[in-house]
């Protein structure tokens, strides 16, 4: 069953207090037998028939008998006995107040007018300052970080971002774009310009450039730390909007709140974290936001400025794959319920197109729009609406015609002009049959002939087919088997329940209400939210990292949830302690009233409860900010590069051995040495030692990670020549044996064996290992206790105490006493290690002289 | 003027060779020695070696070498440049000098000639060993040879062995062929098979063996045959030079001037071949022969001439070196038609044999390959007798600017095409639309 859209708002007069209304009329082969008139209200749609409502409900067609003349002299009357008005009274307010609106008689109003805009006003008022305090909240709550520890960058990617931050400021812009990094990935070097999403860089380096223009004479460094936050900023703004946009403004503001301080987004946006999330999650947000406004309006405008949100997007991280798999689905989800609009036609086809062509400029992403497998979705789903009839407009005489052409030329494509030939053709044709006919045949072929281009182009290397990433986000153990790299990254992990309650704390229970809600009040942003956040939860599950994206998505249903149940149970509350409140401020009625009588007969003992659980509301949310809180000042502003622990008197001990070794390197070692160590460490030290690595986080080439794996795993000797055969001066290793800290090289060791051993077969898993364990004391087994990481490690560290009442080199990491005391090393010497043992560094020898 | 002070400089060269007389860089060649002896009677008994050398320009400081005043340095300063050590019985070196100070006195580039003997100790065996060869284990045990033996009236165990199994290098033993066969009474030693800078100068006979002469046969000899090296020589990684041989008679008086006639052989020799041997062999380790100089290694882009920090791939270069050879008082240009540098990354992607221009400059040229990444210019210049030459200079490789494609190529046309119709068309089309009813 077809609709046709004729006007998309009321005509003339200001709008009405709906959300949207919208006329549809039925049409039976190109006459108008039949009107019906669907209000839609907020995603329901209440149906008119002679003036009069007949069904309240989520779109399902109901047949409609009778025309509407005017529809500016809307009234609608809604009985009272209605069991479908009871479920939706809010709704029906709506519907009453709007309708009241417009045949007021005109004392009354101008009463009721002069005081709905004071309330107006002060709403506004209340709603910018909430707005105003979120918004420095969501900034200063990131900031304990700094107050912990200093105005330092965090971990070790954003130690890469940082460097190429500081190079673009130094060099400019198309040095930046050129800048091919030979002090990484040894001799192989790195096309930095063209292998990193620039949006983190070039917004840092724009906000740096104005302050410097504004004579603020800040560092850098300052500005990189602090970018994060102030875009966690903006995103509770987006939030809002978003929130406003899905529900009401009440939804945006609780929405701005539960994503400023929510730690699943905070872990990844404290000061210091300068990494592409920081950005991402905003464009992200502001992406989606700006979607699904342009889906409701049907704007170019906005259809525009989201194209330009995903562009920014697609700059700023490589989760833009996300967004352009999921806005296909939504199309597609749309399609299928019957939920096809003009509006979306246009806000896909523009958003697509465009945003395509903006991403193509980008070039880390470059042609992959067209030519990789995860883009094929958003594709096919673009040609798949060109199918689709497209509607009337205005000018129903040459329209037909130019539709045609201007989907031609929206989509740029020749190809497409086929499609929308049907268009023409089923103009041309009167008989529908013949016209079906003819669509079914085309229909087919077209997506034959689109499976056989798909199947071709992947099978002659066009279309490259999915990354393994991608692979491992579809099927979580997909990994673990294939891509060790992938697998060993802890933060590419599936979740551990205890994470989601440690992120997302009352989230997790309010996000199924949320759902509720917006399958209760349906509408296309709401669908939206729904499949954002189902897939993203989904997506959450397989990675930890992932919970990032899946946060706006839990915050805005989560909010829609609290929003809704607050005023609802407020109303409840506020309706039994003034029973006839006629002409209020929330421009309650008799209606409402009565809806509210009705209501209380189902719950006797409802305003009671209503409070109780306002109550119980209250304390939840109060937990959720007293949860936040601690654990954004416990477990996510630590730096992770300078570590803290607590000392036998309680004090805080500072281990600052990362900064200890990097400077060392830096001050000590000649300029062009190469430092060979685990991936882990290779951006922080060529960021803060200035020295070449051999690989870095940046792992794009598992061969010459799998060399290092190899050499790390290899007897000394044998790791003498493969250190030899890629120019190595300097072997760093961390180590956690003095400290008890446990991320360190050893126990990362076994996936350098299991990498290394993917590329090299001569290094296998199972020789370091004990009947399946892995153990580094006595009864370890020989290759591990003999292997170059363990000697590195604990070289001479059988001679030191570490804990008293233990045995000499007692490894307080493992909690064991080492197998291998009596470590001699042949081809590398001890160099430096740092107070707290967590650095080693060791030196290459050069061949000796005499053999 | 500027012919007196042109005078003034040639007079002043050698006055300054004179200060500047320590080995160096610049000036190779050896001059302060230290001998350090058993006891004196070695001086006078093996003085024409030794007069050889000072005639040279040595200057030899004879030292027993168990002086307890015995020293290689002062003030951090080595005081020789090389060290003749005749003292094949010395336990314990007098002094603060023992067997590490004197590996650490080659291994920071000084030269050593090293004779042991029958009766070697386990200090002279233990400095052998860390030099890569192994002297036989039995203190007994001589070179035995009973058909190369040298005709001698007083020995009949064959000890005396007449040999001609020389290196074939021009560089370590001179020139001129040394015709008459070497003799040599002494331990054998064997090379140890990880050492790959030793080589033999002087190798046995197949039919030699090591044993005791005076004893039965118990058990077959460990060292048998050509594997047994009586004189060798090893060329360390910094270039810095050992001769080890396996007896100190070979040095003295009596075999340099003795005669030879080797048993089953009708020629008799008036004089062997020892003092020749030894006295070329002493020039070469005392760098007086086959040591080499890299210089002004360059490398350019075609047309330009200063070297750039970082070259682009497809960039067409030029790279050249200057290789000199030291002749004992002034450095001669090397003519090699056999050096070879390498453009190479893991792997070498360009490998070019350098032309010559006899002058001692090798140059070549060649086009970056399509890879980019860091690069080395490498020469790897390995050859019998030469200081090994191992040049390499780290380049960086980028890929292409943004700006440096072509702009536009021939075969997009089509695409040109179609935009521009597409833009035209689309121009076309709103005005229609726009402008009719």
């Amino acid at each position: 069953m077809l609709f046709q859209l004729i006007q998309s708002t009321l005509p003339g007069k200001e709008k009405p207090g709906f959300d949207n209304l919208y006329f549809f009329v039925k049409k039976k082969q190109g006459v108008q037998t039949e009107r019906r008139v669907i209000v839609v209200v907020g995603g329901t749609k209440i149906v008119v028939r002679g003036g009069k409502l007949v069904a309240v409900g989520i779109c399902i067609p109901v047949e409609v008998i009778s025309s509407l003349q005017n529809p500016n002299s809307l009234t609608v009357e809604i009985p009272n006995s209605d069991p479908i008005h009871q479920i939706r009274p809010m709704v029906a307010a709506k519907m009453e107040k709007s309708a009241a609106d417009l045949p007021a008689s005109p004392g009354l109003s101008s009463v009721l007018k002069s005081l709905k805009l004071k309330t107006k006003q002060q709403e506004l008022l209340i709603r910018v300052s909430v707005l105003f305090l979120v918004y420095v909240l969501a900034f200063i709550t990131r900031l304990f970080s700094i107050l912990r520890y200093e105005s330092m960058i965090h971990e070790f990617d954003p130690y890469f971002n940082y460097r190429v931050t500081q190079f673009l400021t130094q060099n400019g812009f198309y040095e930046f774009w050129n800048w091919f990094d030979y002090e990484s990935w040894y001799p192989l070097g790195r096309i930095v310009g063209g292998t990193l999403y620039p949006g983190l860089m070039v917004t840092a380096a724009f906000i740096f450039w104005t302050l410097r223009f504004l004579r603020f004479a800040v560092h850098i460094r300052e500005v990189c730390v602090l970018t994060a936050p102030f875009f966690a900023a903006n995103t509770t703004i987006v939030a809002y909007f978003f929130g406003k946009e899905l529900w009401d403004s009440g939804a945006g503001l609780v929405a701005a709140v539960l994503i400023a301080i929510c730690p699943g987004y905070i872990s990844r946006s404290v000061a210091g974290s300068y990494d592409n999330e920081g950005v991402a999650i905003f464009a992200l947000l502001l992406t989606f936001y700006l979607f699904v406004k342009a889906v409701n309006t049907g704007s170019l405008a906005w259809a525009l400025a989201s194209a330009f949100g995903y562009f920014y997007m697609v700059s700023a991280w490589g989760g833009y794959v996300f967004i352009i798999n999921l806005i296909p689905l939504y199309v597609l989800v749309l399609l299928i319920t019957g939920r096809y609009s003009m509006r979306l036609y246009v806000a896909y086809n523009c958003m697509y197109v465009l945003g395509m062509l903006l991403a193509m400029q980008i070039r880390f992403v470059g042609f992959q729009h067209v030519q990789s497998g995860e883009h094929m979705a958003a594709m096919g789903v673009f040609f798949l609406i060109q199918f689709l009839p497209s509607h009337q407009y205005s000018r129903p005489t040459i329209s037909r015609f130019y539709v045609v052409i201007i989907k031609a030329i929206l989509t740029s494509s020749y190809l497409v002009q086929v499609f929308n030939f049907l268009d023409w053709v089923k103009y041309l044709l009167d008989d529908p049959k013949k016209f079906h006919t003819f669509l079914r045949f085309t229909v087919t072929s077209a997506v034959g002939l689109g499976a056989v281009a798909l199947g071709v182009g992947t099978a002659s290397g066009y279309i490259s087919p999915w990354t393994g990433r991608f692979y491992s986000l579809l099927d979580p153990t997909y990994a673990k088997d294939h891509i060790p790299i992938i697998a060993s990254v802890s933060e590419h992990q599936p979740t551990a329940w205890s994470s989601f309650m440690f992120d997302f704390h009352i989230l997790l229970f309010l996000f199924p209400a949320g759902l509720y809600f917006c399958f209760k009040r349906l509408s296309d942003a709401t669908i939206f939210i729904v499949m954002y956040g189902l897939t993203s939860m989904y997506f959450a599950g397989v990675m930890v990292r992932l919970i990032l994206v899946a946060t706006p998505a839990v915050c805005l249903i989560s909010a829609i949830a609290v929003s809704a149940t607050v005023k609802n149970l407020t109303q409840l509350v506020r309706s039994k302690s003034k029973p006839a409140p006629a002409g209020s401020s929330k421009g309650a009625s008799n209606t409402k009233a009565s809806s509210k009588g009705s209501l209380e007969q189902s719950m006797p003992f409802g305003r009671n409860g209503a409070i109780a659980l306002l109550l119980g509301a209250l304390y939840l949310l109060s937990r959720y900010v007293i949860h936040c809180t601690w654990v954004t000042s416990e477990a996510y502003s630590s730096p992770s590069i300078v570590l803290a622990a607590r000392g036998a008197h309680g004090q805080r001990v500072i281990f600052d051995d990362y900064r200890e070794a990097y400077f060392w390197l830096r001050q000590n070692t000649p300029p062009e040495a190469k430092v060979m160590s685990w991936w882990d460490y290779g951006y922080q030290i060529t960021a803060m030692g200035n020295r070449t690595v051999i690989v870095d986080n940046n792992t794009w080439n598992n061969t010459h990670i799998a060399t290092v794996g190899r050499a790390m795993s290899s007897y000394e000797d044998e790791a003498y020549e493969i250190i030899k055969s890629l120019d190595v001066d300097y072997v760093l290793v961390v180590f956690g044996g003095v400290t008890g800290y446990s991320s360190d090289d050893i126990n990362k060791f076994l996936w350098m064996v299991r990498i290394g051993g993917g590329v090299f077969p001569v290094i296998k898993e199972p020789d370091y290992l004990v009947n399946g364990e892995y153990r580094v004391d006595k009864g370890g087994a020989p290759k591990m206790l003999n292997c170059l990481m363990y000697k590195l490690c604990y070289y001479r560290f059988g001679e030191l105490t570490t804990e008293y009442g233990k045995p000499p080199g007692y490894d307080r990491a493992r909690g064991v006493e080492i197998g291998n005391k009596d470590i001699k090393l042949e081809h590398l010497e001890e160099a430096f290690t740092t107070s707290n043992w967590i650095v080693r560094i060791y030196k290459v020898k050069p061949p000796n002289n005499r053999w | 003027m500027i012919k007196i002070s042109l005078c003034l400089f040639l007079v002043s060269v050698p006055f300054f060779a004179i200060i500047c007389s320590a080995f160096s860089e610049d000036r190779p060649t050896d001059r302060r020695v230290l001998v350090l002896l058993d006891d004196f009677a070695i001086k006078s008994s093996h003085s024409i070696f030794f007069k050889s050398l000072e005639t040279r320009g040595f200057d030899l400081d004879f030292k027993l070498a168990d002086d307890p005043k015995l020293a290689l340095q002062r003030y951090g300063q080595y005081l020789y440049d090389a060290i003749v050590l005749f003292a094949p019985t010395i336990d314990r070196f007098g002094g603060s000098v023992d067997a590490a100070s004197l590996l650490e006195f080659v291994d920071s580039g000084h030269d050593l000639i090293l004779a042991a003997d029958t009766s070697a100790s386990d200090l002279i065996r233990e400095i052998a060993v860390e030099c890569g060869v192994d002297f036989d284990e039995d203190p007994t045990a001589m070179v035995i040879d009973h058909t190369n033996h040298a005709v001698s009236e007083t020995e009949g165990h064959h000890t005396l062995i007449a040999n001609d199994d020389f290196v074939n290098s021009e560089v370590i033993l001179g020139s001129r062929k040394i015709e008459a066969p070497v003799l040599f009474k002494g331990i054998g030693h064997s090379i140890n098979p990880s050492s790959s800078l030793v080589t033999k100068v002087l190798s046995a006979s197949p039919a030699a063996y090591s044993a005791n002469p005076k004893s039965k046969l118990s058990s077959p000899p460990t060292l048998i045959g050509s594997a047994i090296s009586l004189v060798s020589v090893v060329q360390a990684r910094n270039n810095a030079r050992i001769l080890i041989s396996g007896s100190l008679t070979v040095f003295s008086d009596r075999f340099f001037r003795s005669g030879v006639q080797k048993a089953g052989s009708t020629t008799k020799h008036e004089k062997c071949g020892n003092e020749q041997f030894f006295v070329e062999l002493s020039k070469w380790v005392f760098h007086e022969r086959g040591h080499l100089k890299a210089v002004n290694v360059r490398h350019n882009k075609v047309g330009e001439t200063d070297e750039p920090s970082m070259y682009r791939i497809k960039d067409d270069l030029e790279y050249s070196v200057e290789v000199y050879e030291w002749s004992g008082s002034s450095w001669e240009p090397y003519v090699a038609g056999d050096m070879q540098v390498q453009f190479y990354m893991m792997s070498p992607y360009v490998l070019k044999t350098l032309s010559s221009n006899e002058k001692g400059l090798y140059y070549t040229s060649f086009k970056i390959p399509d890879v980019y990444g860091v690069f080395q210019f490498k020469v790897e210049y390995q050859r019998l007798g030469y200081t090994a030459l191992s040049l390499s200079k780290q380049i960086p490789v980028r890929p292409f600017r943004h700006n440096e494609y072509e702009r536009f190529i021939p075969a997009a046309l089509p695409y040109y095409g179609a935009s521009f119709s597409m833009m035209s068309g689309f121009f076309v089309f709103t005005l229609v639309y726009l402008y009719t009813k």
